[in-house]
């Protein structure tokens, strides 16, 4: 165990045990999470001075859920880049902590698609006429799963990607969530079973995708005058990246994203190399986001993701790189459509060494989560947040 | 089934005050795109300002109206739609349909031209079809 210090520990972390949530409001999720996340650190609603959350709450950036938890805050940050949003609420909670702003940072996520009914990756997102692109896109049908899509049409025209190699994400995704009793999907799955899964959006099939469900999550963040007092595991945030990619006014380059700017920050900034990594959590709204993540992250040259994933080489125990042990999105969790949450849990999980024992990281004392939010192909936020066991 | 395609009121199109030459030259069959007077270079979608350079002057000029797709879909639960980059033969990418083909018989690089296609509420929008 290093003794690098860190300006601010993930202290508490919670993933809502729910997949279907007709029971609950968008607001009880919040706060269910909330409390989890808290007593899971060993603290209170009363100590939370720092807020942090994105747009799925309605009204009015953090308003009506911070009336309803009724905190007392020094600091509050709504940044929202989609899905991807509560990994920069990570980052931008240890510069708060750090710059004196606040010492105990609460990040919470809540949200009710499935129960609602809604057509995640195949209906126009929520949107308002007003953005200056709508016009000129959303006639043409620019739903997500088509987004994502066209990148693995270009990736595969590039560099000779194919279909199979994909399937391989979600049959590493799958032979983790065997072991997870809340993961949505729980059934082991083949290449063959998701090639010859229907079309969605060609080239990508059903089991390409990521699955729907309620939930959410939460994290709190603390000083490390704070973490020192608290009974968990020290883990400490000592890299953050974050970069926003959009259509670069019509030069459009579909192969990277924007975690080819924010990953050599992040790496930078933590003093380590993609060889360090023990444990990845990386966003899988679909298998291609995972391939040009692991790209764009260093693991391998661009071009080779496919190579790179193929063959079990996510799979823990088996494989170089050990990724979404929770199942991750395509086969656990994706609460509100927005996966960066249980990101950083499962990775916390790994760090703290209280993953299943069947997908544990021995000895994962260094792991990493990234994250993209957004439409891949028009406008989309990237994420990645180091994070080091210190205790 | 999800419908894929949404519609955009006025006035983002033909009343708006940044792209509502676009629109309105679309509905007479013509497709234009805007060029930066200081820095020569095309963008798209249409601004005001140029956002490669960050000039304050862009023109409105005539697109030739040939490209390459660069990449292309097909929704599958979205009545067949085929949403495409495609990329103008002055440089810049545009996001579009590519109609009036067999999709399962489209490529990357393939030769297109542009059409217009009219909506239900009136509105044109510029989209493309293989060179025959
Ligand atoms: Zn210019």
């Amino acid at each position: 165990m290093t003794e690098r210090k860190s300006r601010a520990y993930i202290m508490g972390a919670y993933e809502h045990p729910t997949r279907l949530a007709t029971d609950k409001t968008i607001a009880q999720l919040h706060a269910e999470s909330a409390l989890g996340a808290l007593a899971d650190a060993g603290l209170g609603l009363n100590d939370v001075d720092g807020f942090f959350c994105g747009n799925d709450m309605p009204g009015i950036g953090a308003f009506a859920i911070v009336d309803y938890l009724n905190l007392r805050l020094r600091h509050i940050d709504t940044t929202d880049t989609g899905g991807c949003s509560y990994m920069i609420h990570v980052a931008h909670a240890v510069e708060a902590i750090a710059a004196g702003k606040c010492s105990v940072a609460l990040v919470t996520l809540g949200g009710r698609p499935r129960a609602e009914g809604a057509s995640t990756g195949t209906a126009p997102r929520p949107y308002h006429h007003a953005q200056p692109d709508i016009p000129f896109e959303l006639p043409f049908g620019n739903v997500i799963a088509g987004s994502y899509a066209m990148c693995a049409r270009r990736h595969m025209h590039e560099f000779g990607t194919t279909s199979e190699q994909l399937a391989w994400v979600k049959v590493a995704a799958s032979h983790h969530a065997q072991h997870n009793p809340r993961a949505l999907l729980r059934e082991v799955v083949t290449v063959e079973e998701v090639v010859n899964s229907p079309l969605v959006a060609d080239p990508l099939h059903r089991l390409d995708c990521c699955v729907i469900t309620d939930g959410g999550g939460a994290l709190v963040v603390t000083s490390p005058e704070i973490a020192r007092q608290l009974a968990r595991p020290l883990v400490g945030v000592i890299g953050m990246g974050e970069a926003m990619k959009g259509q670069d006014g019509g030069h459009v380059d579909l192969t990277y994203s924007a975690i080819a700017a924010a990953a050599p920050r992040a790496f930078s900034e933590a003093g380590v190399t993609p060889d360090d990594i023990k444990y990845a959590s990386i966003y899988d709204s679909f298998t291609i986001t995972v391939l040009m993540q692991i790209e764009d992250l260093g693991f391998c040259p661009k071009g080779q993701g496919g190579r790179f994933v193929a063959d079990g080489n996510l799979i823990s125990g088996s494989g170089r790189l050990p990724f979404n042990t929770d199942g991750g999105g395509l086969c656990n969790n994706h609460p509100n459509n927005r996966g960066g949450m249980t990101k950083i849990i499962e990775a916390v999980r790994q760090l703290r060494g209280e993953a299943h024992p069947a997908v544990q990281v021995p000895g994962c004392d260094l792991a990493l989560a990234s994250g993209i939010g957004g439409s891949l192909a028009m406008r989309h936020g990237g994420s990645v947040v180091i994070l080091e066991r210190q205790r | 089934m999800a419908e894929a395609r949404g519609h955009v009121p006025d006035p983002q199109t033909f009343g708006n005050p940044e792209t509502g030459h676009f629109w309105r030259e679309a509905a007479h069959g013509r497709f234009v795109i805007k060029r930066c007077t200081a820095c020569g270079k095309h963008h798209w979608y249409p601004r005001s300002h140029c956002p490669h350079c960050g000039g304050g002057e862009t023109e409105w000029v005539d697109a030739s109206g040939g490209g390459t797709i660069y990449s292309f879909t097909i929704l599958r639960r979205g009545g067949g739609k085929v949403p495409a980059y495609v990329t103008l033969d002055e440089g810049i990418s545009v996001f579009t349909n590519i109609v009036d083909c067999d999709p399962e018989r489209l490529s990357i690089g393939q030769r297109v031209t542009v059409r217009f296609w009219a909506e239900e509420d009136g509105l044109v929008v510029p989209v493309f079809a293989p060179e025959s």
